[in-house]
């Protein structure tokens, strides 16, 4: 590797805020030309928002960015480009239903008399994947290439814009082991050439062995960063957590009950599963933890019949679930998604019609079955002040005007009519500030202490220490282990997460 | 690095071929049908009626393609077609203009109807279904308001440029020809062409990629209506005359040829000969139809079933294209 002395990008005092909620605060750090940074965090510590501000997807709220020397200040994805930096996301941009000679310059062919100058393209197109090694046409409509081989068209585009840094945004999680040896093959190969990479991964091995420098993101702030080589994975994760938790959470009020009300049994699905195995007891709060691409939300929406699932089985309270959603919520089940803007809430809608989405159908009266107006009011004005839905005028004032946190409430309150035993909550929190989080988590544990069961999926760690009885944690459509409370550790939790083994 | 794909007969890949080649399996299964039934169809005279009929939707089929690549929909074309004929129609009596003349003036209007969509579509952000819908009516208003809902009859060198030859093929069958010839040219071989499909196939990413979305969302519009505009003058120089409902649903038509060719309604898939295919489609089952004596009345229901195949086959191709995206989080085995 020839890392050179030379910075190429720096961040001074680089600060993004949402709605005044810090994303990334006063993140000052060098990179330097032609080396392997590797940059880590948990979710949620400013790698995404950071790397948007780069890519000219989001205006730093303060603080600035030079490139080599220079202030940059991108202002589209094409600034980035032209500058000379590509992205290799995780989420590829490439349009499938187009060649990979057709990807590579879709923002300017050359032409020819006014078309296209297609041997131009296939040429030098061949040229670029020869270097690369990879072995496929140039003609080749891209969706009829693998994962792995379609990264390395996105690599390929990088090298056809001249990029002089790449990064690389979880990269190989969709990739064969075999896939991801080529990959770090041609990392190797571009840091030859003198190219800057910036590698972020949830596989802390990777980042270890294949970077020069490293840096620690949480909270938005860097905590850490040195050379590769005085950098072992034990200091990564001690970097990577420490907050401190009091007064945050509500005290759990119950035990959970003996009975197991939800059990997973060796659920695969390819590509998504493999062998998950986890139990849910009465009145019991299971956090199920993992990073982005763990398989947590899949898992959650195997649950609820919104996915195949090829083998293994589910029960609840005995009975083995099957059919939609549908049949899950009549069987006992709720499940409160990540997206509540999207899936769970009609915004425009009233409190009112929200709260009696899931249970209208037991208000029909008569062989018509004409919506009980009155008692469905009474019901929902009872559900609000059961579980403190701060709003005026349930029957019209608009969910969208709730904050986060009330609108969250309405998503869990619209369940309770159907008396579900198990409640999934993806990410319930997500989004909403530290005051309304306490109410949510005080709802859940009034939830568990009515005997219910809870499954708990966040990718914030600190909250399933404050919140849970049990932790599941998965890694790459893996269950990697659980932990009961008396024996909670983050470090633990987190090695499991990373599939690090306990040091 | 992967091996090379080599097909295999199974029954899932021979319903993998049939749903990618619906179209031609429908057209050879429909042509030996009527074959059968009347075999005088399949006579040189009778295919060569069937082209020439299809030229009028196929013509504004290839417009509509280009729109339905971005993942739009234009609803206004039955309009155009009618509104462009009639502009026209209205310049050359006024200022004694030949029919080279008109037609250029139809294209020109069309464009115009074409810019007024876009203008709506690109700079307000209404969604396409809800402005091509008003335009519909607001076009058709407009061609009522100058003719006073009456019928207005063309010069008879109109006619005759209609019912002309070259070469020995009828002059319609020239232009459908040559639209789809600049059609298949513009999607396959400029930057514009390429950067219609990467729209159709990911907005967002066509947009990171530093494609200017706006004015390839625009000129696909004025394609549109530009095409159907042509469309309308071609058959009308066919007829001499133009009737207020002259093109009235014909939108329909235009949609299902497209569909029927293979493009998707989804965006991103679609070709300018498969718009050709799709319009010669329908017009072979209509002719078809004639051909056997099936009952009259029965007909716009055979319509109405030939749209429902184009949406059921475009929505069984989706279905595939969604299964093929769908997000993994460990490499399938």
């Amino acid at each position: 590797m020839t890392a050179g002395l030379n910075t190429i990008l720096s961040f001074e005092g680089l600060s993004k805020s949402w709605f005044g909620v810090p994303a990334v605060e006063g993140l000052t750090l060098d990179v330097r030309e032609g080396s392997v940074l590797g940059l880590i965090g948990q979710n949620g510590a400013g790698k995404s928002t950071l790397m948007n501000m780069i890519g000219g997807v989001v205006a730093p709220t303060s603080g600035r960015m030079l490139w080599r020397g220079a202030l940059y200040q991108p202002r589209t994805a094409a600034d980035a480009t032209k500058t000379g930096i590509a992205f290799i996301h995780q989420e590829l941009n490439l349009f499938t239903n187009l060649s990979v000679a057709e990807n590579l310059y879709i923002d300017g062919f050359p032409r020819r008399f006014g078309l296209i100058d297609q041997k131009a393209i296939q040429t030098r197109t061949q040229s670029i994947l020869k270097r690369l090694d990879l072995d496929v046409s140039p003609k080749t409509i891209v969706g009829q290439l693998s994962p792995g081989e379609r990264q390395l068209v996105e690599i390929a585009k990088a090298l056809h814009n001249e990029a002089s840094l790449i990064i690389l945004d979880e990269p190989t999680t969709s990739l064969t082991p075999r896939e991801t040896t080529r990959l770090f093959e041609t990392m190797g190969l571009l840091s030859a050439e003198g190219r800057t990479l910036i590698y972020i991964s949830h596989i802390l091995g990777d980042v270890a062995e294949h970077c020069d420098d490293i840096a620690v993101l949480r909270d938005g702030r860097l905590v850490d960063s040195g050379p590769a080589a005085e950098f072992p994975i034990p200091r990564m994760i001690r970097s990577m957590i420490g907050r401190d938790l009091s007064g945050m959470y509500p005290p759990r009020s119950n035990q959970p009950l003996g009975d197991t009300l939800l059990r997973v049994d060796r659920v695969s699905q390819p590509g998504v599963l493999h062998n998950v195995s986890l139990t849910v007891n009465d009145g019991e709060i299971v956090g199920l933890f993992g990073l982005m691409g763990s398989g947590r939300s899949e898992l959650a929406r195997i649950l609820f019949g919104l996915d195949p699932v090829q083998s293994g089985s589910l029960e609840l309270r005995g009975v083995i679930l099957s059919g939609g959603p549908r049949e899950r919520i009549a069987a006992g089940l709720a499940f409160v998604t990540e997206n509540r803007r999207e899936e769970g809430l009609m915004l425009e809608a009233s409190i009112s019609e929200n709260l009696s989405l899931v249970g209208i159908s037991s208000f029909g009266r008569g062989p018509l079955a004409l919506v009980d107006k009155p008692s469905l009011a009474q019901y929902c004005e009872k559900t609000k002040q059961d579980i403190a839905i701060k709003a005026g005028n349930i029957l019209v004032q608009p969910v969208k005007a709730l904050s986060g946190g009330n609108q969250q409430k309405v998503v869990i309150g619209k369940w309770l009519l159907k008396e579900p035993k198990l409640f999934i909550l993806d990410e319930p929190t997500r989004g909403v500030d530290v005051g309304a989080k306490f109410e949510i988590y005080s709802l859940a544990d009034q939830i568990a202490a009515a005997g219910n069961g809870i499954l708990f999926i966040s990718s914030e760690l600190d909250e399933l220490i404050g919140m849970a009885d049990r932790i599941v944690v998965m890694s790459r459509g893996e269950v990697m282990g659980e932990i009961s409370r008396p024996e909670f550790n983050s470090e633990r939790i987190l090695q499991m997460a990373f599939r690090e083994a306990a040091a | 690095m992967t091996p090379k794909i080599t097909p295999k007969l199974t029954p899932q890949s021979a319903l993998d071929f049939t749903v990618r080649n619906a179209t031609y399996v429908i057209f050879g299964c429909v042509l030996l049908y009527f074959g059968l039934q009347a075999p005088v169809f399949l006579g040189p005279e009778s295919l060569g009626n069937i082209i020439k009929q299809s030229s009028f939707i196929g013509i504004a089929a290839v417009g509509m393609t280009f729109v339905l690549l971005t993942g739009g929909i234009d609803l206004s074309v039955g309009s155009a077609m009618y509104l462009g004929s009639l502009i026209a129609g209205i310049a050359m009596k006024a200022f004694g203009l030949g029919v080279a003349e008109g037609l250029a003036i139809a294209v020109l209007a069309g464009i115009a109807m074409g810019a007024f969509n876009a203008f709506f579509i690109v700079a307000l952000r209404v969604i396409p279904f809800i402005v091509t819908l008003a335009t519909l009516f607001l076009f058709r208003g407009m061609g009522v308001w100058l003719t006073s809902s009456q019928q207005f009859d063309f010069d008879e060198n109109m006619r005759s440029f209609g019912l002309s030859h070259v070469l020995g093929i009828p002059t319609p069958i020239w232009f459908l020809a040559g639209t789809a010839l600049i059609g298949y040219v513009l999607m396959a071989h400029t930057t514009f062409g390429k950067q219609v499909y990467a729209l159709g196939n990911d907005r967002d990413a066509a947009h990171k990629a530093g494609v200017n979305t706006a004015s390839v969302e625009a000129r696909v519009y004025i394609l549109s209506s530009a095409c159907a505009a042509l469309s309308g003058f071609v058959l009308i120089a066919q007829i001499g005359r133009l009737d207020t409902g002259f093109g009235e649903g014909r939108e329909f038509d235009v949609i299902a040829a497209a569909v029927l060719g293979g493009a998707s309604l989804f965006g991103g898939v679609g070709t300018a000969l498969g718009a050709v295919i799709g319009a010669t489609l329908i017009q072979t089952v209509k002719l078809g139809l004639v051909f056997t004596g099936v009952n009259l009345y029965l007909q716009p229901m055979m319509q109405g079933l030939i749209i429902f195949i184009a949406v059921l086959m475009d929505g069984a191709r989706q279905h595939r294209v969604q299964l093929d995206r769908k997000r993994t989080i460990r490499p399938v085995p």
